[in-house]
């Protein structure tokens, strides 16, 4: 048999014949939405990444910061 | 308050946060793999159905914490790029590497044979089975490896150079960054404890069964590879937490001040085994340190020096400067003013590279480079305000270490008692209260693995970086506010993630312990 055949009915039949894994994929999927869609966008901004254009800029903005701070 | 200390305050609490649900995952997930690995190898070995049964109950009950705790530790990413933004930028180089590795190990290694572990029975061969079990086993500690790694690099930074051109500290030699002392005790130190809580839970969940009379069979030697594995734990728990010490003695004496309450250090210096606070001492002042205390004479040199007559030094000691003699010669140890000044000497020198740096004069820029690199290792203490910002939480670090020290000593005591019960008096097994002692050795050992995270991480305070960086030194200019927000939101999603994890375990434990495992 092909081996990509192979793993694919392995996963499927695995995935099939889950009892408490239904539940737990589902955690999974819902938790990962939540942190990723929804938590990361919303509210976890990459300050640096995303207020300056290079990397010159971010560690001028960190230099500043941090000898302002003194 | 001000908006800053709001901002790093509410920044702490949401990482405390997040660091510690995190956490209540983690160490099951370590050692209930090794349990699982051990339990199959019996199994193979055997050729016992029963152990096969076994085995699969508590891979479930692995699978369960696992999909659980999967990702909860993405957060602290998130935080990191959010929340600490000049942290990530001044660490990056070094504190990146180590969490790419963990995330290359955590995805291919478990990821691929975590399928296999639990799609594979009767599909591949036995042996292929057992292997790819102690795969993951070995793929969780040393995803477990990197982030401590990582951890241990803040509390020892070592094997780098800081470029104030890029504004980070670049790696100059990854063996000492990865498998310096620190680090090396920091990695077994938390993973044995996981194979102690771990052997607990076993334990935990076969009392009760036993209780119940439950698969009573299947239960008993559950709890035999449970309380094996649980006190092989808590010995190199021991073990590794006197290395430990005497790293933190080496690199953070001031946490090992804190961790004793010690204000005025000396040699022979004894070791409070326990202690009552005065809350009202303050680091000069004339008032007593405790109200009451028992100590081991010359415990804490012991401890710190693994030499009786050795000095250890208290909080004021560290904050005022001190002499000590060693080995035939007097070793002296600037004070925390003295370093203030040193590091506001090498904050100047950065923020000098930096006019040079835009004005292209290159010899201001080797000028302000060279005095940078002189007080370069004082540079944190450069934001401090006053020495007395240097000490961290005292009665919170004193205390949760003595919750640790308790608690872990009366695990190992029950892990002993119940494994001697299990081999020579099996029928006491069965009595109500034991069982009862048995179930609750569970939250127990919890609380002494999330204590030894609050000594570890309290106890370092000021420090994100040790002596390099303090958090408000840290921090982004974010308002409070949105902190507070997400504080509340995780607050929310970890205890909902707690509360379903909880129910699913309890609710199979009952279901499958209904009838024997196979």
């Amino acid at each position: 048999m092909n081996p990509l055949h192979s793993i694919y009915t392995f996963y499927r039949d695995g995935f099939r014949s889950m009892t408490i894994g239904k539940t737990l994929w589902m955690i999974i999927i819902l938790k990962l939405i939540v942190l990723f869609a929804v938590i990361r966008l919303l509210f976890f901004p990459n300050i640096l990444g995303e207020n300056y254009d290079d990397d010159i800029q971010r560690a001028e903005a960190v230099r500043d910061a941090m000898t302002s701070k003194k | 308050m001000t908006e800053l200390a709001n901002v790093v305050d509410w920044s702490r609490a949401q990482f405390a946060l997040t660091a510690m649900y995190h956490w209540l995952f983690v160490p099951l997930t370590i050692g209930l793999a090794f349990i699982v690995a051990i339990m199959e190898s019996i199994y193979v070995r055997t050729d016992n159905p029963r152990w096969k049964g076994i085995t699969k109950f508590w891979m479930t009950l692995f699978g369960i914490n696992f999909a659980i705790g999967i990702a909860t530790g993405l957060i602290l990413e998130f935080e990191f790029g959010t929340n600490w933004s000049n942290y990530s930028w001044f660490v990056g180089d070094i504190f990146g590497a180590p969490l790419a590795i963990e995330g290359i190990f955590a995805f291919f290694l478990e990821a691929t044979f975590v399928a296999v572990m639990f799609f594979g029975w009767n599909k591949v061969s036995r042996k292929f089975h057992l292997v790819s079990t102690w795969l993951v086993a070995v793929g969780v500690s040393l995803s477990a490896l990197w982030i401590l790694v990582a951890n241990a690099w803040m509390q020892n930074p070592v094997g780098m150079e800081f470029d104030p051109a890029q504004m980070r500290n670049v790696m100059s030699n990854f063996t000492e960054v990865a498998f310096n002392s620190v680090s090396m005790n920091k990695f077994f130190h938390a993973t044995t404890s996981g194979w102690c809580l771990a052997g607990v839970f076993v334990a935990g969940v076969s009392y009760w069964m036993i209780w119940r009379k439950r698969n009573t069979d299947d239960a008993r030697l559950s709890m035999k590879v449970g309380c094996w594995v649980g006190l092989a734990g808590i010995f190199f728990t021991i073990w590794t937490g006197d290395g430990s010490a005497v790293e933190v003695a080496r690199v953070q004496p001031m946490k090992l001040a804190a961790m004793e309450g010690l204000y005025d250090g000396g040699y022979g210096q004894s070791l409070v085994g326990f202690g009552i606070l005065n809350p009202d001492k303050q680091p000069g002042d004339s008032l007593p340190a405790m109200f009451a205390e028992m100590s081991i004479p010359k415990g804490l040199s012991i401890l710190a020096n693994h030499d009786m007559n050795s000095f250890v030094p208290g909080i004021n000691d560290l904050l005022k400067g001190y002499e000590y003699e060693k080995d035939g010669s007097i070793i002296k140890i600037e004070g925390v003013d003295t370093k203030i000044e040193r590091g506001k000497a090498a904050i100047e020198a950065l923020r000098q590279f930096g006019i040079a740096r835009e004005n292209g004069d290159s010899v201001a820029m080797k000028t302000a480079y060279t005095k940078l690199t002189k007080d370069y290792d004082c540079f944190g203490y450069g934001y401090l305000s006053s020495p007395e910002k240097a000490v961290p939480p005292v009665g919170l670090t004193f205390y949760a270490f003595r919750i640790m020290v308790m608690a872990g000593g009366f695990i190992l005591v029950w892990l002993f008692a119940s494994l001697l019960m299990s081999y020579k008096y099996p029928k006491w097994l069965g009595n109500r209260w034991i069982c009862l002692v048995g179930i609750l050795s569970i939250p127990v050992v919890w609380i002494c693995s999330q204590a030894g995270w609050i000594v570890a991480e309290v106890g370092r305070q000021p420090w994100v970086i040790q002596n390099l960086m303090p958090t408000n030194a840290a921090i982004s200019a974010i308002p409070a506010s949105n902190v507070q927000t997400t504080f509340w939101i995780f607050a929310a999603l970890f205890t909902a993630l707690l509360i379903a994890e909880v129910s699913i375990m309890l609710n199979y434990i009952s279901k499958a312990s209904q009838k024997p495992f196979a």
